[in-house]
């Protein structure tokens, strides 16, 4: 009974890598940049999720779209501000600009909010599920969680195969200056790229903090990576390959911990992510790209 | 060409500056002898920061006993609080500002890494250090300068097995540390050693790290294994996660801590119930009768019960104001480094005894260990009660 209680713990952590993974990869599959503030959009999306509960006592679904809003509106303001105008510089110009946003935004919300851990109250209003006479207890957390997982990548996919700006996403991401002569507007999809991703952090923070409640200007820096980690596993730049390797990823966490060493953990997340790289360079579900010389 | 004169200077300049700071260092002694002279005690706490609590509700003690003390007539005491939130290189540099301000011993650090870069700093400046709860070995150790208020995190390992062992709280015990902190792994290293031979089995024993934020493995490991006590030697924010996943797995065992976990109930937003029946081991208890009259100053003032932290803060000054008065040192003339000298033959003195708040005659052992009898609380209602 404890494996289906670690398989579950597994799979809902999981399941927030794979939605905060799901937009490191969209904004790398289609802008080709890593955008490492993607975390610190998390962590400021909940800061507004905390208050908008706390201070404002709105309901949580009030909550969730307010932190949502703010996490679209920041993303593209960072998108405006700091990636925009490098569009023609070198990759490691725009990485090193995305670090100094992630810096940027961790600062802020020091100064703003201060360092002193904050409890974040759950907003998902399902209660725990007890099976087996109480041997296998599922929070409502994690059931959310991995509703909310499926149902935003499924609306991902349907989006980027349907619909008409995911498909000028998706020319975008094949060759940016042959979709602007066909009168696709590159600077447009991008920065709804980074609205997209962005709203997907605002939930993703939600719900990362009901089901681990500490909240503070450093709660996004960790998963952040993790996620991150996660997408290059499952292939960055493709959406079902973010939400396998984040699934996979929280999976290896939870079990390497039960069942080999609460010590080595991580150590042990990162060397799979070593050894599948060294098999598949693209992740798992990555395409591979013949580089044209 | 142009750009080296611009060079040479700027560092003409920087010398200058630096002259002038060198000059700046030396004067203010000589003021004092003629001005009316106060003890200037410095404080190093994080205000700021991961573990600001610790440092607030100290800092918040200890002015308590500054008012007291100046209300007296005698000694007059000036205080100069600085922040390290928690952070090794800020603590040295608040330790540099104190130097500069001419401080004649510091109270600090409240926690144990800053304050072990500060002590290292401060034996070799031969600054006399007394710190209210950093409890890491490491801190004294080798220092003949340096004093702890508190317990010494052996100390706290060890005195908790007794006291669950003496009080028969469980037989069965798991242990969930922070294997990346050294006041996690001091304190659980004891609590092992302590815990076998006083009889408990210890069934389960998991470890985590500070990003850590899932802790399912662990609390199902201590269930799995029929733990009635989970030993957490742990910091306030990681356990205030254990609990609540805990109580989502409807796993209710004694929670036991240490003083890292005081602090639990001044999370923001924390949800108190969670925390009923924990139990942690502290110096001190709000309900003590021999508190009371620091109690309600305390709660005067700043609108909440006090914590151990808030009475070690309270009783460091008081140790330094009785060192001082004792040894009749004279704080106005002799440097820092002689008042160190003076101050460390006072502390470790077999006569030196200070009736404090977090203990009766407390002595001191030239290693810096402080002695003094263990006291646990549980929280009740959301308040610590005394047991």
């Amino acid at each position: 009974m404890s494996f289906l209680n670690y398989l579950i713990s597994g799979v809902s952590l999981g399941s927030i890598y794979a939605i905060i993974a799901l937009g490191y990869t969209m904004v790398y599959g289609i802008a080709k940049m890593l955008n490492f503030a993607h975390g610190d959009v998390i962590m400021i999306g909940t800061y507004f999720a905390y208050f908008a509960t706390t201070s404002h006592s709105l309901p949580p679904a009030i909550a969730v779209i307010a932190a949502m809003l703010c996490c679209t509106i920041l993303g593209v303001v960072i998108e405006f501000l700091a990636y925009r105008p490098l569009r023609g510089a070198t990759s490691l110009a725009v990485l090193i600009t995305a670090i100094g946003v992630s810096f940027f935004l961790q600062n802020f919300a020091l100064i703003r909010w201060g360092s002193s851990p904050k409890n974040f109250p759950s907003l998902v209003p399902f209660d725990k599920v007890s099976l087996f006479g109480g041997d296998l207890i599922i929070s409502g957390e994690a059931i959310t969680t991995m509703l909310a997982c499926i149902f935003v990548m499924i609306g991902l996919s349907f989006f980027i195969k349907k619909n008409k700006l995911g498909k000028a996403m998706r020319a975008v991401s094949e060759d940016r200056e042959a979709a602007q002569l066909m009168g696709i507007n590159v600077n447009y999809t991008i920065a709804m790229t980074f609205a997209i991703g962005s709203a997907l952090a605002g939930i993703a923070g939600v719900l990362l903090c009901s089901m681990y409640p500490t909240l503070s200007p450093t709660t996004g820096a960790m998963p952040g990576i993790k996620a991150f980690t996660a997408a290059v596993f499952g292939g960055i730049g493709s959406i079902p390959g973010a939400m396998l390797g984040g699934i996979l990823l929280g999976m290896i966490e939870i079990f390497s911990r039960a069942y080999i060493s609460t010590q080595l953990s991580d150590a042990i997340v990162f060397a799979v992510l070593i050894v599948v790289l060294l098999v598949r360079p693209t992740g798992l579900l990555g395409k591979k790209i013949r580089e044209k010389v | 060409m142009k750009t080296t004169k611009i060079i040479a200077l700027l560092m003409a300049i920087m010398m200058c500056v630096a002259l002038v700071a060198c000059g700046g260092n030396e004067a203010p002694p000589e003021e004092d002898n003629t001005e009316a002279a106060t003890l200037d005690l410095g404080f190093i706490g994080p205000l700021t920061g991961p573990a600001a609590l610790y440092g607030q509700t100290t800092l918040a003690g200890a002015k308590i006993a500054v008012e007291e003390i100046n209300a007296m007539g005698g000694i007059q005491i000036n205080l100069n609080p600085m922040d390290d939130e928690h952070d090794t290189e800020k603590a040295v540099n608040a330790y540099q500002q104190l130097q500069d301000w001419n401080a004649d011993a510091i109270i600090g650090c409240v926690t144990s890494a800053p304050c072990n870069a500060v002590a290292t700093e401060a034996f070799a400046d031969r600054m006399f250090m007394l710190t209210p709860s950093a409890s890491s070995t490491a801190v004294t150790e080798g220092r003949d300068n340096v004093y702890q208020l508190c317990f010494s995190d052996p100390n706290q390992g060890s005195a908790s097995a007794q006291y669950i062992a003496e009080h028969a709280l469980a037989t069965k015990v798991a242990v969930i540390y922070n294997n990346a902190d050294p006041y996690s792994t001091g304190i659980y290293q004891t609590f092992v050693d302590a815990a076998a031979e006083q009889g408990l089995e210890i069934v389960s024993t998991t470890t985590f790290t500070d990003d850590t934020n899932d802790f399912t493995v662990q609390i199902k490991e201590a269930q799995d294994n029929g733990a009635e006590l989970v030993f957490l030697p742990i910091y306030y924010t990681p356990a205030s996660m254990i609990l609540k996943q805990a109580n989502d797995m409807e796993y209710a065992p004694i929670f036991f801590g240490c003083d890292g976990l005081d602090g639990l109930l001044g999370i923001e937003g924390f949800d108190t119930a969670l925390a009923e029946g924990v139990m942690l081991l502290t110096p001190f208890s709000a309900d003590d009768p021999d508190a009371a009259d620091f109690v309600a100053k305390y709660e005067e003032a700043n609108g909440e019960t006090p914590s151990q932290f808030a009475a070690n803060g309270y009783d460091c000054v008081y140790a330094m104001y009785q060192a001082f008065t004792g040894a009749e040192i004279d704080y106005a003339t002799l440097t820092s480094a002689e008042q160190c000298e003076a101050l460390i033959a006072q502390f470790s003195s077999a006569d030196f005894a200070v009736d404090g708040i977090t203990g009766k005659s407390m002595t001191w052992e030239a290693t810096g260990e402080v002695s003094k009898a263990p006291k646990a609380v549980v929280i009740q209602d959301g308040v610590y009660v005394g047991m």
